[in-house]
């Protein structure tokens, strides 16, 4: 009987302890607003599982990091052999490492499709400028952590992938070659610049990543989210106050969100137990050879998600003696991408309910990004440089035409409720 | 040189590799190895212990995990593989020393511990059986694959020895060229074409093997882990769809 008052008491026992914490801590308040009673659009798409997948492969990231920091000794000296080290003496060190090789890719995979939803649906759009803009500040910050990354193992690509990356601050006039020493803390990549690279991947990048996803999250909640209509669910509430149109974050998306990230998880596993080096594109050949400043590899190329700013780079051709043309072409694009909220004119968000002319640009922007990707890889020979040079153009045209293009566009009249 | 410039370099460096590339195309045969069978792995590591050992390093590779991967015990070790006075923990460490390697060869013979991953299985499987003779070379002998190497050609004995194939074709400037397309047995070895294939991709296999001692339990570990996510995808997508019944 003892036991049966137990049971009977135990449930009590816990919202008391629930209510205790409430007294002191918005537990219950911060679960009903941001998952339980958080109301999302019922009709959110194939698109809409990037978000969350973004969110598990940074956790991922985080762990698997801490476990290589574990093992990985960050000097000119030890970096290489810690990371074979790591790989073959570290119980599962291969898995670890793989699973954090092959999450550096994936996180890219993910974020250029989450944000290439927001240009399919007006994501962007007013009131969701900032949620945008701590978007692109992630990007920024994304690739920063996954640039000082790539230096850490101290392969012969690594070295000189991090040689051609800060010479590009080299070639800003006057300023440029005290801020390469500055950047790399010597006269040449070395064990200092290593050194500084391990502590802001593992230190200050994530912790700016982690401050970014929280404002990026606090922002989508507090003007809640688009969806594939691009119209606001807020507009027809119930007697209840709630939109008609949503369902609660908690137990409908968590639970989708479980299965999107079932099928995420079994290409990633396919991809590390399979496939890890992915051709060369997630682990390049010449990283297993250690950095050597005295051996060029035959073919340097960064990473596959750097390569479309990379080919523009190379697209645009030295002038008056001087690279930066092709440095702030470089940078320009993405600086770019903070002002689509206001570079976009369409009366209408989605991509639905817009006119053939936007539904073309951003094809052609879509195809134009995967052809500067591509002839990034590719050595700096034609037809590449070519192409490199229309994407180059179609690249910036999409933006800076856009004010015109989307105004011009017709569109059909948005529905009054979301579509299934 | 002022960083600006060294950018210009490294950029028309991409261009000159790819022009070199082009160039020094003698085509690569597919290696075919099994890192999955023991047996090859196991006459592979006999052969690299006693044809590569003597001057290469493999320092990333332990002999202790060799045995416990190779399913070789103690004693197998010591009586087929280590000759090196190593103990059972130590790495893979060539006795030659590496300042009198430099002034024998004109180059430290590399380590092979990550050489596959590097260079690629096909690269080293053609690379070992591309040699040929060659009287204006200081070691006697050249190599298809990577031309005025210095590396002797050590397993001449077994291939025998090759004699180069050229052919004339036209080059840039309308003269022509002689490209080395093939390689002759000219004086056969102590093994077949055949049985030297073989010798060589299972040497190849065993490198592969040390380059990355997982790769064969990763792909069978991965099986499992496919087959497990997409049953657990498989509850996720019951679990949805039981919650959505509601959703209109």
């Amino acid at each position: 009987m003892a036991g049966r008052e137990q049971e009977a008491a135990a449930p009590g026992r816990l919202a008391a302890f629930g209510a205790w914490i409430d007294e002191r801590f918005p537990m219950s308040t911060l679960w009903k607003e941001h998952m339980s009673e958080y109301p999302a659009p019922k009709n959110f798409n194939f698109w809409y599982y990037f978000g969350s997948i973004a969110l598990f492969v940074l956790a991922l990231q985080i762990v698997t990091g801490i476990f290589l920091t574990m093992s990985y000794k960050p000097s000119a000296a030890d970096a290489f052999s810690s990371v074979e080290y790591i790989m073959r003496d570290v119980e599962w060190g291969w898995l670890i490492r793989y699973l954090h090789s092959t999450g550096a890719s994936a996180f890219f995979i993910v974020v250029y499709l989450h944000m290439f939803r927001a240009l399919l649906y007006g994501s962007h759009r007013k009131p969701r400028e900032l949620l945008w803009i701590f978007g692109v500040l992630i990007y920024l910050a994304l690739m920063a952590e996954a640039f000082m990354g790539y230096l850490l193992p101290w392969g012969n690509m690594s070295y000189w992938g991090a040689q051609v990356i800060v010479s590009l601050f080299g070639s800003f006039p006057v300023i440029g070659e005290g801020l390469v020493e500055w950047i790399r803390g010597d006269y040449f990549i070395s064990d200092i610049t290593l050194n500084r690279f391990f502590a802001l991947h593992v230190v200050a990048l994530p912790l700016v990543l982690i401050f970014l996803v929280v404002a990026h999250i606090l922002a989508l909640h507090e003007v809640g989210s688009n969806n594939p209509d691009g119209i606001e669910i807020k507009k027809n509430k119930g007697p209840d106050g709630r939109p008609l149109d949503s369902v609660t974050m908690h137990p409908y998306y968590t639970v989708k969100d479980i299965f999107g990230l079932g099928v995420f998880m079994v290409l990633f596993a396919a991809v590390v137990f399979f496939a890890p080096e992915m051709g060369g594109l997630f682990l390049e050949a010449a990283n297993f050879e250690p950095a050597n400043p005295l051996l060029t590899p035959p073919h340097i190329a960064p990473v596959w998600y750097f390569t479309p700013y990379y080919a523009m780079l190379r697209a645009v051709p030295a002038f008056a003696g001087t690279q930066v043309w092709g440095v702030l072409v470089m940078f320009a694009a993405i600086l770019l991408l903070f002002f689509v909220p206001w570079l976009d004119r369409s009366p209408v968000k989605s991509i639905r309910y817009r006119g053939p002319i936007y539904r073309f640009a951003l094809m052609l922007f879509a195809a134009a990004f995967l052809m500067l990707g591509y002839c990034g890889l590719q050595p700096a020979v034609q037809p590449f440089q070519a192409m490199s040079v229309v994407g180059t153009v179609i690249y910036f045209a999409f933006f800076l035409l856009m004010p015109w293009y989307s105004r011009i566009d017709s569109h059909k009249p948005e529905p009054a409720r979301v579509t299934s | 040189m002022r960083p600006a410039r060294i950018l210009l370099a490294l950029l028309a460096l991409g261009a000159a590799g790819a022009a070199s590339a082009a160039g020094a195309g003698y085509p690569l045969q597919e290696a075919n190895t099994d890192v999955g069978s023991l047996e090859s792995l196991q006459r592979g590591a006999r052969n690299f212990v006693n044809y590569c050992l003597g001057c290469h390093s493999a320092q990333y590779m332990r002999y202790s995990q060799l045995a416990d991967d190779l399913a070789l015990t103690e004693d197998d070790l010591r009586e087929n593989l280590m000759f090196t006075g190593a103990r059972v923990y130590d790495p893979m460490l060539s006795s030659m020393p590496g300042e009198q390697a430099r002034l024998w060869f004109g180059n430290a013979p590399p380590d092979l511990s990550l050489i596959v991953r590097s260079r690629g299985r096909d690269y080293v499987y053609t690379f070992l059986k591309s040699f040929y003779e060659d009287p204006s070379r200081p070691t006697g002998a050249d190599n298809a694959v990577l031309p005025q190497t210095a590396m002797p050609d050590v397993l001449a004995g077994l291939q025998g020895a090759q004699a180069p194939r050229y052919e004339s074709a036209p080059g840039a400037d309308g003269k022509p060229v002689q490209h080395l397309v093939g390689l002759d047995l000219v004086k056969p070895g102590e093994m077949s074409a055949k049985e030297f294939d073989a010798f060589v991709r299972d040497t190849v296999a065993f490198l592969e093997y040390v380059a990355e001692p997982a790769k064969a339990k990763r792909k069978a570990l991965g099986v499992w882990v496919v087959l497990f996510l997409l049953m657990f995808t498989a509850f996720a997508w019951f679990l949805y769809k039981e919650y959505w019944k509601d959703v209109k």
